[in-house]
């Protein structure tokens, strides 16, 4: 491909990529995000939060390795597939807006 | 460095203010005067939990009540962790900024509870000291939370109500009276709570907290007090709380209620009770 | 009689050990029980904390291996520092070290997949470039183009079809059959996961690690169509500036 097709081609998708937003950007407001429970979609939402309190359910023992995973991880056998592990382990990146 | 409690948050009920709740506070807080929120849980850089923060703060007083900072710990405060209150509380300019008198971080590892300390002239400098480097880099006054015991140290030679008014003298920061870890430690160690609020220096309280606690006992058979945070504070608290007003006078007065939170409608009962003992108070000290 | 905060802290994190001396109940005797208080706030404190932080690794595996497991974890990797809201950043190694996990290999990459939507959740706030900024620039210039991300931007690598696993165990849906990195964006409040191919990934790894955009198309191969991810990272808010 020369450089000329290829410039052409970027300019292409670009055009493509910029005209497929203008039907679907801007559709959220901002202010309905107030709204949103966060126990709602995004398990992440919360976080593991802290408190002052302390707890009187007991459990404290961490040692029980009689266990087996017994969850839905059971419900499907899911093999590994080619292409998708590259370069791209991403610790650096969870990493980099980590506060101080 | 402080000559006097100079705590700005009204004299009225408070709640600790839980994400769920959002929707309900901004909608209708009833009597609630006021929120409280733990600094630990908006130390991110953005999103939402700030952004909630920013629209919560333009219409209620905030407190900042930190549950990390290890106060009591043996070693040096962690500066990186000092430095994310400063910057917390210069970006929020909360109303009202306190503390626990507890340890929870040593040796690099943060325990997530608030463990105890002995009392003694040793641990009396080493928390003033703490306390005078808190206060000189947050440039404000800072409040001193009791703590809810569970035992007692062989190496105690103080009472706590002596600790407490020592290290408010030393370092002029004020108190938060928590009567519900006044009446867990009476009753985990067998002492009286009245006698307690009666030596406690109340005229250093800046706030006073109010939480729901858990009953067990220990191997003896003895009763032990959980401070679970996790049901509706019980009625020998609330008894509690009108006698330690009747010495005090009003103060804010803060609802924490941090596991298994229920609906606002059950949370806003508690803040009623709350600010009917406040009310009735008021009428005596007008 | 002193008690250290090293031997309370060395006994906190060890059920086994006897309670450390210098702690009394009422009657003067040495505490025990008591001070499992504190063992117990500590132990279920950060369980709960991770049992938060981890939901579908918790969902996949079963509430009681995860406790269990979150046991033998906060004991290894304790937290350092006060700041709860990102507890966890050893799980993907440590899960993908542990034993009794090995029958769910692809358990380490959610667990990376929930971190990446903490930390998104958290990111700084930042505006994105306008919509037609690209289209504004000269079309022989655009190779030389590069982006910065947002920073609430994360991208996933798996050989797994990571998204379906994610979604079948949050909203529902069936687990696909190829490969899918996740990239993790933040339109505004609420994290986003989309799945890509692995040759969009690659193209996307470059344009965070700041290539041009002529050079990182290389990375997708020959053939590669910018035009999907290059919308798809527009219509998350994904790019806050662009150089030329």
């Amino acid at each position: 491909m020369s450089k000329t097709t290829s410039t052409l081609a970027l300019a292409a998708s670009i055009a493509t990529a910029v005209a497929g937003l203008s039907t679907t950007a801007h559709a959220q407001e901002s202010e309905k995000c107030y709204g949103i429970s966060l126990a709602g979609e995004n398990g992440c939402a919360a976080g593991p939060g802290t408190t002052c309190a302390g707890t009187s359910s007991v459990d404290y023992q961490g040692n029980a390795w009689t266990l087996v995973p017994a969850g839905s991880c059971e419900e499907t056998t899911i093999e590994a597939m080619d292409g998708g592990e590259d370069r791209m382990g991403s610790l650096e990146a969870l990493t980099r807006d980590v506060p101080a | 460095m402080f000559d006097a409690v100079t705590n700005p948050l009204p004299h009225r009920p408070g709640v600790g203010y839980k994400a769920q709740h959002f929707n309900a506070i901004m909608d209708d807080a009833g009597p609630v005067g006021w929120l409280e929120v733990h600094a630990e849980n908006y130390m991110g850089l953005g999103g939402r939990p700030l952004a909630q923060l920013r629209h919560l703060s333009e219409k209620f007083p905030m407190s900042v009540h930190g549950v990390g900072l290890s106060i009591g710990g043996e070693g040096r405060l962690d500066a990186d962790h000092l430095a994310r209150l400063k910057t917390l509380c210069d970006w929020l300019q909360p109303a009202s900024f306190s503390e626990h008198l507890a340890w929870s971080t040593h040796d690099s590892a943060f325990l997530n509870d608030l463990l105890p300390l002995p009392y003694t002239a040793a641990t009396v400098t080493r928390v003033a000291d703490h306390i005078d480097e808190v206060q000189t880099t947050l440039g404000r006054q800072m409040l001193l939370e009791n703590p809810s015991s569970y035992l007692a140290f062989a190496e105690s030679d103080m009472t706590e109500t002596d600790f407490l008014a020592q290290i408010a003298a030393r370092t002029g920061c004020g108190l938060l009276l928590d009567v519900n870890n006044v009446f867990v430690s009476a009753v985990n160690l067998g002492y009286s709570p009245q006698g307690y609020i009666d030596a406690y220096p109340l005229d250093h309280v800046g706030e006073i907290h109010l939480g729901g606690h858990d009953e067990d006992e220990d191997e003896t058979g003895a009763p032990l007090l959980i401070d679970s945070h996790g049901r509706e504070v019980v009625d020998p608290v609330w008894s509690l709380l009108d006698y330690t007003l009747a010495h005090s006078g009003p103060k804010p007065l803060l609802i924490e209620w941090d596991t298994d939170v229920p609906e606002w409608a059950v949370l806003l009962e508690e803040v009623k009770r709350a600010d009917a003992a406040l009310n009735s108070i008021a009428a005596v000290f007008a | 009689m002193i008690t250290t905060q090293s031997a309370f802290r060395a006994a906190v994190l060890d059920p086994t050990s006897p309670p450390p001396t210098g702690l009394r109940n009422p009657d003067g005797a040495q505490a025990t029980k008591r001070f499992d208080v504190y063992r117990n706030n500590v132990a279920v404190s950060l369980t709960d904390a991770l049992e938060a932080a981890f939901p579908v690794v918790a969902k996949l595996v079963g509430t009681d291996f995860f406790r269990a497991m979150a046991g033998v974890y906060l004991r290894a990797h304790p937290p350092k520092s006060p700041v709860l809201m990102f507890y966890g950043d050893d799980m993907p190694d440590f899960l993908a070290g542990f034993a009794p996990a090995q029958s769910v290999p692809y358990l380490p990459d959610i667990a990376h997949l929930e971190l990446a939507l903490r930390h998104s959740y958290h990111a700084a706030d930042a505006t994105p470039i306008a919509p037609d900024a690209l289209a504004r620039i000269a079309p022989d210039t655009l190779p030389n183009v590069t982006f910065t991300f947002a920073p609430s931007v994360h991208l996933i690598a798996s050989r797994y079809p990571l998204q379906s696993i994610w979604l079948a165990n949050t909203t529902g849906g069936k687990i696909g059959e190829v490969a899918q990195p996740c990239l993790v964006t933040r339109p505004e409040f609420d994290p986003t996961v989309d799945a890509l191919t692995p040759q969009q990934a690659a193209v996307c790894r470059a344009l965070i690690d700041a290539e041009p955009l002529g050079q990182a198309l290389r990375h997708g191969g020959s053939g590669f169509d910018l035009g999907p991810l290059l919308g798809l990272l527009l219509s998350r808010n994904a790019l806050i500036s662009l150089k030329t």
